[in-house]
């Protein structure tokens, strides 16, 4: 049997701006890898797009069960796209399970294309369907399309030695081909991957993936089933080379590239938690870079290593989620007392204690402003997208180093395993990141400052004639000895808190996306919620709502403009996926009314509810 | 390689601090401060190439009163900074100090995983068997049913072996000596130094305000001899001026009576290099009264180190594939648009 790609029909033809596609199956059924595959077709296809995977939370769930579901939501349009989408337009659901958790998300009236030969009476059952949904009405109110995925794959396949539950597991290359009939996606990338990463492993099973993509294409142009088809044009999109790339990955290249353009050695001292070990695996395969990976005993290892490595010359790193974070609260203190650099990466998850730990929140904001014991502020910066981690993680290095301070990078999981595309930047283009070694025994003074960032001098041990003693005990001004002077005491604290302060020199001042002048309502954000804020306010002042974004990078310090920015407005609402902890810093920061809007339900906001939240509070229809 | 450095000749003042030493008068700190400052002066290492890294507690403070780099930490975490520290910098000749209770109690984890990787750190825990800093409290090495005031009726904790407990993580190099006795102690920490790995030394440490006399069982002149084992690789484990040795009866440890139940013959030879930690950890458990403590080094078997081996893979890479950050930054999939 062969089969080639036919063109699909003109007339059947429909051009739509965007679309949410959602793709449901139980974890083996390799829908991460459909997904991907999706997603590189559509960037080819030169559309906006955003992508959530959904991971389920036990690694190995019983197969077929509620627990086990995976899924992959990609929005992709001819304009700009700042979320994975809040409802599936089509759902691409691979058995009963998937069907059973997703089918809510789906909108009223939207497709649904079903792997019917995993609706056996079994697998029903395990899920709690007391009938088929599939043969009475429940699925009514959308437009179903009922495909035996696997007797299909089965019978394509049938001549070739491939082993049957093999065979089967290779459906999800045939639905992927329909989904790339209907929505008009090229295949070379895919074929591509096919017979370079399945076939260069196993030419058989090569063989069959690249039949079934051809032979689910080829079914959907020629099956009676399906009516239409659809094309999304390409979006304007800004010059420049891009790749998809998801936070995690984005954070970890922003780490070496601070390395890389510092000069410093990189070290990370890390232990595994969700969603933050991609980042450790990552950087541990760097090696060529001289990154240095320590996969320490505990959390607490995993910082102290860094501030060990710190002190001797390199750039420390740990990373980890809120109860790692939480663990390294003392070590942070020690970080901030002896004045090294480090960066500490949170990448949250929901809370507290293990709380939801493949889900999303912001509730660690407080946990990295105050988090230590005594007073310790700290600079907090957060990544507002996938892409943007990298910057986040450059600037984070480079602040660090530049004042001599921990400083706080705040990722979030949605945020770690979301991907977009990204434009990818020119090394030269970035920011110029230099560090100093202080070598010369001329003046110096451990706890001596420079006078701009009131930083401390960095000195390797190894360094002859500098010899001294740093610690956690409060340290004489200028000196550096023990001192338990109660005026050195004060003056060291406020000393520390005004080098912190400082950073603000190297903070841009906030930009407001709307009537900068002022208006109705201003919406304040920070990290993840940036997409869909953005979309939201984009909507209202579509329909003539005079609503302005303003999002923050750094959270500690805040940009020197804020209170008068926040004061131009009428109103100001902070929407947070917690319950309420900028809005809180902000109120009684600059004696605003600042309205929260929160949510914790492990999940970004969906532009929706912020339109909702945006009416109510204008007090519109 | 990199040319050999020339090595001043150092003093023992030449590792004095300018900074007023803290303890109470009478405390051991101040010998094995001393002791080791010595040491340092006859080791060929430059002064600006030894860190001194240390927890919390009064033995902790032991860096501000060496002029070398120090850097005195958090409770417990030494051993954890200390990796970070050589890991990033093999080149330096990197020191933990820190107490029984830093090291064992709150410190523990850093300390065995420290050990299980022989990062080249040279580890000198003091044991004064009792929370010094915090006045007074019983240690995890403190004896069962010890009064303290945090257990005014007997602690009711066993206690460590720290010794044993540092074979059973694994640890390369194993040694015990006293704060009284500068020229063993001075010996052990040379020949610490020389070990490549982790090398963990129990001091024994008088803590004379808050648990005083812990160790004159053994320590004391009159009983010195009876009760304590000096051990040295490949010398016979006699005690007692020759009269007594450490004999294997039974398959137990016993002590033999010298010309009386045993021959030199029976006592047993002692062997720090043999790779099984057996013969080690069962000198570790010798105990007063019925045995003398053994002092010295029980155990020194070299294998890679952790930052050896982290180099390497480093140096593998490089040879394998430059560093080029473009081509990172556009590694997989790209596209572009014009
Ligand atoms: C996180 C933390 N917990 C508790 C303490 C209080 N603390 C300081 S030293 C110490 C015990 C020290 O005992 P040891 O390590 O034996 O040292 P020594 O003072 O006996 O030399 C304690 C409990 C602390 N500094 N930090
Ligand atoms: S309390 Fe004990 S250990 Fe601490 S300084 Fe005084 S005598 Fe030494
Ligand atoms: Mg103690």
């Amino acid at each position: 049997m062969s089969i080639t790609a036919i063109t699909p029909s003109e007339k059947r033809r429909q051009e739509i701006p965007h679309v949410t596609i959602r793709f449901v199956g139980d974890s083996g059924d390799g829908i991460q890898l459909s997904g991907d595959q999706f997603t590189s077709a559509t960037a080819v296809a030169g559309n906006e797009l955003a992508t959530l995977p959904d991971f389920p939370a036990e690694i190995r769930a019983p197969a077929g069960s509620l627990a086990g579901v995976s899924g992959f939501q990609i929005q992709f349009a001819s304009h700009e796209v700042y979320t994975p989408g809040d409802q599936p337009d089509v759902l691409v659901c691979m058995n009963p399970a998937g069907l059973k958790t997703n089918l809510k998300l789906l909108r009223p009236g939207g497709i649904l294309i079903v792997n019917t030969d995993a609706f056996s009476e079994s697998n029903l059952r395990k899920v709690g369907y007391a009938t088929n949904p599939l043969e009475d009405d429940s699925l009514a109110d959308w437009t179903v399309h009922k495909v035996p995925l696997e007797t299909l794959t089965l019978e394509c396949i049938k001549d070739l030695d491939v082993p049957t539950r093999t065979g089967r597991m290779a459906k999800n290359f045939f639905a992927l081909g329909i989904m790339y009939w209907m929505y008009n996606r090229p295949m070379d990338e895919t074929l591509t991957y096919i017979d370079k990463r399945i076939g260069g492993k196993n030419a058989t099973l090569g063989e069959a993936n690249r039949r079934l993509l051809l032979a689910g294409h080829a079914y959907g142009e020629t099956c009676e089933m399906f009516p239409v088809n659809f094309t999304v044009p390409q979006a304007k999109i800004a010059p420049g080379t891009y790749r998809n790339i998801r936070g995690n990955e984005a954070l970890a290249l922003g780490l070496v590239a601070a390395g890389v353009k510092s000069g410093l050695d990189v070290f990370l001292g890390a232990y595994p938690i969700t969603p933050a070990s991609d980042v450790l695996h990552q950087l541990s395969g760097y090696k060529e870079f001289g990154i240095r990976t320590f996969q320490a005993e505990d959390e607490i290892a995993g910082i102290c290593s860094a501030i060990g490595a710190s002190y001797g010359g390199a750039l420390g790193v740990t990373l980890s989620s809120g109860p790692g974070i939480a663990l390294k609260q003392e070590a942070m203190g020690l970080a901030h007392m002896v004045e090294l650099p480090l960066v500490i990466c949170n990448i949250q998850r929901g809370g507290p204690s293990t709380g939801l730990p493949t889900k999303t929140e912001q509730a660690d904001l407080m946990q990295a402003i105050y988090g230590r014991n005594g007073e310790a502020p700290i600079p907090v910066i957060a990544a507002q997208s996938p892409s943007d981690a990298f910057m986040a993680a450059y600037e984070a290095c480079r602040i660090a180093t530049k004042y001599m301070t921990p400083v706080m990078l705040l990722s979030d999981g949605y945020i770690a395993n979301g991907a977009e595309p990204w434009s990818i930047p020119r090394t030269e283009d970035l920011p110029a990141f230099s560090h100093h070694f202080q070598t010369s025994a001329e003046g110096f003074q451990p706890y001596g400052r420079d006078e701009q960032t009131l930083s401390r001098p960095w000195v390797r041990p190894g360094t002859p004639g500098l010899e001294h003693r740093i610690g956690g005990i409060e340290k004489a001004h200028l000196s550096g000895n023990i001192s338990y002077d109660p005026q050195n005491h004060d003056f060291m604290c406020r000393m520390r808190a005004e080098k912190v302060q400082r950073v603000q020199q190297d903070i841009a001042p906030t930009v407001v996306n709307g009537d900068a002048d002022g208006g109705d309502l201003l919406i304040l954000g920070w990290g993840s919620t940036y997409g869909s804020i953005t979309a939201a306010v984009q909507w209202a002042r579509g329909s003539g709502l005079s609503v302005s974004h303003a999002h923050l990078r750094w959270l500690n310090p805040l940009p020197a403009n804020l209170g008068e920015v926040l004061r131009r407005y009428k109103r100001v609402m902070v929407p947070e996926i917690n319950l309420g902890q900028l809005v809180h810093l902000v109120r009684s920061k600059y004696l605003v009314d600042a309205r929260p809007l929160n949510q914790v339900r492990g999940q970004p906001f969906s532009v929706g509810e912020l339109v909702k939240a945006i009416k109510q509070m204008l007090e519109v229809a | 390689m990199s040319a050999p450095v020339e090595i001043p000749k150092y003093t023992k003042a030449d590792f004095e601090s300018d900074q007023d030493v803290r303890w109470c008068p009478g405390c051991g700190d101040y010998a094995i401060l001393s002791t080791v400052q010595k040491a340092l002066s006859t080791l060929p290492v430059r002064k600006e190439n030894h860190v001194f890294v240390s927890g919390i507690g009064c033995s902790s403070r032991f860096p501000y009163y060496v002029s070398t780099y120090g850097f005195h930490t958090i409770h417990g975490r030494a051993p954890a900074i200390a990796s970070g520290l050589k890991a990033s910098r093999p080149d330096l000749t990197v020191w933990v100090v820190t107490g029984d209770g830093d090291a064992l109690s709150i410190g523990g984890n850093h300390l065995i995983h420290a050990l299980r990787r022989n990062f080249d750190l040279k580890i000198l825990m003091f044991n004064n068997r009792i929370y010094g800093l915090t006045k007074g409290q019983y240690s995890p090495t403190s004896e069962l049913g010890k009064k303290t005031k945090s257990t005014p009726l007997g602690s009711l904790d066993y206690p460590f072996n720290p010794l044993a407990l540092a074979l059973g993580a694994g640890a390369s190099f194993v040694a015990r000596s006293m704060d009284t006795d500068a020229k063993h102690l001075g010996d052990i920490v040379t020949t610490a130094w020389k070990h490549k790995g982790t090398s963990f030394v129990e001091i024994f440490q008088n803590c004379n305000i808050f648990n005083d006399g812990a160790f004159t069982s053994f320590t004391e002149k009159p009983v010195r001899d009876d009760k304590q084992l000096r051990v040295e690789h490949g010398q016979k484990l006699v005690f007692a001026k020759g009269t007594k040795g450490i004999v294997r009866r039974n398959d137990r440890l016993v002590v033999g009576n010298l010309g009386q139940d045993a021959t030199l013959d029976d006592v047993l030879t002692h062997d720090a290099t043999d790779p099984d930690p057996s013969h080690a950890f069962a000198l570790a458990a010798l105990d007063v009264p019925e045995f003398p403590v053994a002092m010295g080094v029980l155990r020194a078997v070299e294998r890679p180190t952790y930052e050896e081996m982290m180099s390497e893979q480093i140096a593998q890479a490089r040879a394998r594939k430059p560093a080029d950050l473009h081509k990172l930054l556009h590694a997989g999939y790209t596209w572009t648009v014009k």
